[in-house]
């Protein structure tokens, strides 16, 4: 038999019976205040246990009554709103989980738009600006000590995080302002400061507390991806809080040692981003990554290694975390360690895109700058092993910005791992990327209890350019004096200086003035200023005699491709290969043939290879632009009147006889014609035959020819995958520049062949070269020709492009991936509308 | 400062050819036979002494006094009608031109084969010279025209200064004291006294050794040019001490020979790099570089007019006309 109701029980049953039945205000507003004696202090008090026993058992029966009977007609029984002042009432003062729970409930239930929904909506919005929020954590937090329902906490734990999205279900456009997400979980990280400050409160009055409902909700929330509104509050709340009070660290620790392992990474994450500098983030959390396995793996692994996301000022501050505590710092050599690990393999340099490995190799700069002389003393070995792994194939990369980062992050490890060794030294540039990394690596970490902010790297890298100007203006000094020691003053105008641009260094006079002088020059003279000169004059020769160079063009190819810099000579790169292109130029098939044949041949350095490979573009180039646009910017070219009448002579032997007839005529029709009115004289420009046309062949097909065939000393395939990659860049601008030419289909077809077989090559340049190759023949070739000729290879470059552009790890292979499938859904849209009909 | 757009630089007034040898030295001579045109000597390598007149251009006189040996200084005498030449066959020759007469009226026999010129102070009827000594590092000083050894300037045993390059004999006005300045091969300017035989005062301005300098005995300044890229300006104290007050960069190495004009206004250097540079003289500023030769210019002189004259190793000698004088 079940025992004697209680008198609470009888009084609820008899009100929920009048509530539902009732249509009289009064009466209803009478039994509502009855029932109210058992919510608050009003008169005349309930008893204590009466109190209780409704607050658990029965209240929630009351709400869900409460808010069934909700309509504007029964809120109209009483005038004034009174009966709504008292039924809002009981919501927001009773026991505030079950009231959060009825009022969701209740909206969850609600059909459609409706009144009874939005009064349901402000009440709650009401309940939530009251801090019925933190109310309700705090009781939870209360009654963790106690045995309670894991299944209530779980739904209540659901509904707190899920409010922003059921209110928005619910009432769609409606949605009030303080449902919106990015003001809600602002809202909640204010709660939760509240609650942990009445959670120390209760402490320090000796109550027993737990926190772990509260890191419940900040994990869900995270996991919800709200770390930036919740954490973005409550970081900065807690950073001040716990700057002088442990009690309120100790909290904060416990807070987060609460959190859930599969939330974990969420609020690491978010705590990271949030926390302004080491020191917050080694007061928040403590030593939580030596006695959390997961936060351990999330700090120590997931942030550094599988992310790149972390921004700077966020990497020091986690790996100044780890350094901030002497329990924590082994962690940071291990860290290292396996950082210089990844750095140093050549697997990772393949594959991982460049943001990555720019990632880690600040992680490295700045984990060097935190560890101490004798902590690196230890794992002085491994380190340096790794490293010199790591240079060597960062190195051999063909990628600029791969071979800088190697170079920069070496020296400064060298630096740190042997301080008293000679000092390892690169020659590179210093550019943006550079700089940041110098100044990572010079900067040092922040004192205990300094500056918490990054502002320092920024005064690093302001600094370092102040510096040098103040060197050079001492440099200056004795010319300034010079002009200022003499004071008196009279007129000086008299004194007008001359023209002095001419008053350059001298050079010696001896330059040939034949081309075989100078091919004897270079290979016999021992007379340096006459090597140097023969070198400089021989650009202007060969173009002027474009005859007498055809003679010897191939000893002086010869000659040039194997010269060596004998002294310092400015620009000798540079001359060299602008003598080699103007030789090329003058004579195109027989030096291409003879260039292209040594590209394969034993006993040439990869420079000299590359070289060739350089000359035949800038040749190609020049050969196929029109003729006027040549030899403009060199100096010591003839004067204009003499390459005009060159040009006309060389361009075809009769021109010269059959243009003066024409002059001729012109001149008489002129001189019969009248004209009333003169339009400015206008030429446009004069069309020459491109001249690339007809020797397109010895450039391209040669080069092609034996890739794939090892030498003893040249291993395209193997060790020399630069000189490939170049090959490939080559190759497809040779194939551009042959745009309009008749050999282009051929070209492009053997170009195509020559691309499959090396489509899935390890290197990125080679790849990009590949990519530029396919998308100068899309250029190239002549779009009918394409489908007739070459439609099965189409085929297989669309589905392995569409393949890189979605999968390379490379961004600048997938970029030119793209706009090659670009070029070709052009092609397919040109032909489409020919098609149709 | 600096007009918008600069003239070109000059070309030459005229030129001399016909030396058919190097030139190495240049003097102008004022009052020479015809007024208002001096004579201009030239020494070249093969040992010969042009007299040329700038009226009709051309050589009047050749003077074969060196035996073939290359002349390296030419100087007049202020009373006429008498030229000094130095000869690298170590003989200083005075020559008498009086009355259309070219014959040798005295030698003096040097000690030293270096390159190094000469240089007179005259007092009145008797002047004093100075030559490269005995002893290689050694300057001589000889009272002429009765060629007795005044004295010997030697300096410290360990000072190794080398050789001397170039001298210049000269008098403050206020002062009875002679005075040298020399120019030796480790770049050092020196100021002697030459009446007591001692070192006043010492500056290294150069990293190459002098080859020539010219001193403003008004200004109490002086310029120097080396071997080197640079031309150096210093000052005399009133205690008599060297400083230097500037050096002035060149574009390529090599000055042969530093003049003042008489006027003190401008200065001409003659470069090994074929061109004569002329600078302003009180600030150093440059003025023109005059590219003319196409071989190192030797030796450059100023007639008192202001003409300029520039004699190079292509055997040729130029006249410009500068900044004339008001």
């Amino acid at each position: 038999m079940e025992p004697a109701p209680s008198r609470v029980r009888l009084a609820v049953r008899e009100a929920i019976h009048a509530l539902s039945s009732s249509e009289d205000g009064d009466h209803i507003f009478c039994i509502l205040g009855s029932l109210k004696r058992y919510l608050s202090e009003t008169e005349p008090p309930a008893l204590p246990g009466e109190k209780e026993e409704f607050a658990s058992a029965h209240f929630s029966p009351v709400l869900r009554c409460l808010a069934s009977r909700l309509s504007l007609a029964w809120l109209e029984l009483l005038p004034d709103g009174r009966l709504e002042e008292l039924w809002a009432s009981f919501f927001l003062e009773g026991p505030a989980d079950q009231a959060f729970l009825v009022l969701m409930e209740a909206i969850e239930g609600a059909a459609g738009p409706s009144f009874r929904l939005m009064k349901m909506a402000q009440l709650l919005a009401r309940f939530l600006r009251e801090g019925r929020l933190a109310v309700l954590m705090e009781t939870q937090c209360r009654q963790e000590t106690q045995p309670g329902f894991p299944l209530l906490r779980e739904t209540l734990l659901g509904k707190v995080v899920a409010l922003p999205d059921h209110l928005g279900n619910r009432l769609q456009r409606e949605n009030l302002a303080e449902f919106l997400p990015q003001n809600y979980f602002r809202l909640l990280g204010e709660e939760v400061v509240r609650v942990l400050q009445a959670i120390v409160d209760s402490l320090q009055g000796g109550l027993d507390s737990s926190v772990s409902f509260v890191s419940q909700v900040l994990g869900k929330a995270c996991i919800h991806g709200r770390q930036q509104e919740i954490l973005g509050v409550l970081v900065p709340r807690l950073a001040e809080l716990t700057q002088g009070s442990c009690l309120h660290q100790r909290v904060c620790w416990r807070l987060m040692e609460q959190v859930p392992d599969r939330a974990m990474e969420a609020v690491l994450t978010g705590l990271v981003e949030a926390a302004q500098g080491p020191e917050v983030l080694s007061r928040l959390l403590g030593n939580l990554v030596v006695k959390n396995k997961k936060a351990q793996f999330v700090m120590t692994r997931k942030l550094l290694f599988l992310q790149s996301r972390l921004t700077t000022p966020m990497l020091q501050s986690l790996l100044g975390y780890l350094a901030t505590d002497s329990q924590r710092r082994p962690l940071l050599l291990q860290v290292l360690k396996e950082l210089l690990e990844t750095w140093g393999s050549s697997s990772a340099v393949r594959h991982t895109p460049l943001l990555q490995q720019r990632h880690v190799s600040k992680a490295i700069l700045i984990c060097l700058v935190h560890l101490r002389e004798p902590e690196l003393r230890d794992s002085r070995d491994e380190l340096l092993a790794s490293m010199m792994a790591g240079v060597k194939c960062r190195l051999d990369s063909s990628l600029p910005s791969v071979r800088h980062l190697g170079m920069i992050v070496a020296e400064v490890i060298s630096a740190r791992i042997h301080p008293e060794g000679p000092p390892l030294k690169f020659q590179y540039e210093d550019d943006e990327l550079s700089l940041e990394l110098l100044a990572l690596a010079s900067h040092q970490p922040a004192g205990d209890g300094a500056s918490e902010a990054g502002t320092s790297l920024a005064a690093a890298t302001a600094e370092s350019p102040v510096e040098t100007p103040a060197e050079t203006v001492d440099g200056g000094v004795p010319q300034a004096r010079l002009a200022v020691s003499d004071s008196e003053l009279d007129s000086d105008d008299e004194f007008v200086p001359y023209d002095m641009s001419g008053d350059r260094e001298l050079k010696s006079s001896k330059a040939p003035a034949y081309v075989r002088d100078c091919v004897e020059a270079l290979t016999t003279s021992e007379d340096i200023e006459r090597w140097e000169a023969a070198l400089r004059a021989l650009e202007g020769l060969v173009y002027r005699n474009s005859t007498a160079t055809q003679e010897v063009s191939m000893e002086l190819a010869k000659v040039l491709l194997h010269l060596e810099e004998k002294t310092c000579v400015v620009g000798f790169e540079q001359l060299r290969q602008r003598a080699l292109v103007a030789v090329t130029v003058t004579d195109p098939a027989r030096v291409a043939d003879y260039l292209t044949s040594q590209f394969y041949a034993l006993n040439y350095s990869l420079r000299q290879r590359m070289d060739i490979l350089d000359v035949l573009t800038l040749a190609a180039q020049e050969l196929s632009g029109p003729r006027c646009l040549r030899r403009a910017p060199q100096p010591g070219s003839p004067s204009p009147g003499t390459q005009c009448l060159q040009v006309a002579a060389a361009s075809q032997p009769g021109s010269a006889v059959a243009s003066g007839w024409r002059v001729v005529v012109e001149e008489r029709i002129r001189s019969k014609t009248r004209r009333l009115s003169k339009g400015g004289l206008r030429q446009g420009p004069a069309g020459s035959p491109n001249r690339f046309s007809s020797v397109a062949g010895h450039f391209f097909f040669p080069l092609l020819q034996r890739f794939d065939r090892p030498l003893v000393t040249f291993d395209l395939l193997g060790d020399d995958q630069l000189v490939l990659g170049r090959l490939t860049h080559t190759l497809g601008a040779l194939m551009c520049l042959a745009v309009n030419t008749t050999v282009a289909v051929a070209m492009g077809k053997a170009l195509l062949e020559f691309v499959w077989a090396l489509r899935f090559h390890v290197d990125a340049y080679v790849r990009q070269g590949l990519l530029s190759a396919v998308s100068s023949v899309l250029l190239s070739v002549p779009a009918a020709r394409l489908l007739e000729d070459l439609p099965d290879e189409l085929l297989e470059a669309r589905s392995w492009l569409a393949d890189v552009a979605e999968k390379d790890p490379d961004e600048d292979c997938r970029t030119l991936a793209l706009r090659a499938l670009l070029l070709l859904q052009r092609l397919k849209n040109r032909l489409l509308p020919s098609a149709a009909p | 400062m600096a007009a918008p757009c600069p003239l070109p630089p000059p070309d030459p007034q005229f030129v001399l050819r016909g030396t058919q040898s190097p030139v190495h030295a240049l003097h102008f001579c004022e009052g020479g036979q015809a007024q208002g045109h001096p004579l201009l000597f030239s020494g070249s390598q093969s040992g010969l002494v042009h007299i040329w007149s700038l009226q009709m251009r051309r050589a009047l006189a050749t003077l074969d006094g060196h035996g073939g040996q290359c002349v390296t200084w030419l100087q007049t005498l202020p009373q006429g009608h008498q030229l000094l030449s130095q000869g690298r066959d170590l003989k200083l020759c005075l020559w008498d031109l009086a009355e259309g007469r070219n014959t040798v009226m005295d030698t003096v026999r040097l000690e030293s084969v270096g390159f190094c010129r000469s240089s007179i102070l005259v007092r009145g009827q008797r002047w004093m010279l100075a030559v490269p000594g005995k002893g290689s590092d050694e300057v001589q000083i000889l009272e002429m025209p009765s060629k007795t050894s005044v004295c010997t300037l030697k300096p410290e045993a360990d000072a190794k200064l080398g050789m001397p390059m170039c001298l210049r004999l000269w008098q403050a006005d206020c002062s009875p004291r002679p005075l040298l300045l020399a120019g030796y091969e480790d770049g050092s300017v020196t100021l002697w006294d030459v009446s007591e035989q001692k070192v006043r005062s010492r500056i290294a301005c150069h990293a190459e050794p002098v080859m020539d300098l010219d001193f403003d005995s008004q200004k109490a300044k002086g310029i120097s040019g080396s071997a080197g890229k640079a031309l150096a300006v210093w000052s005399l104290s009133g205690q008599q001490a060297l400083q230097v007050c500037g050096t002035h960069q060149l574009t390529n190495p090599g000055i042969a020979e530093v003049t003042i004009r008489p006027d003190r206004k401008i200065l001409a250097t003659a470069g090994w790099d074929h061109r004569i540079r002329v600078f302003h003289w009180r600030k150093m500023r440059p003025l023109a570089v005059l590219a003319f030769h196409s071989a190192a210019v030797q030796c450059v002189a100023f007639a008192a007019d202001g003409l300029l004259a520039a004699g190079s190793k292509d055997q040729r000698i130029s006249l410009w006309s500068l900044y004339a004088r008001a």
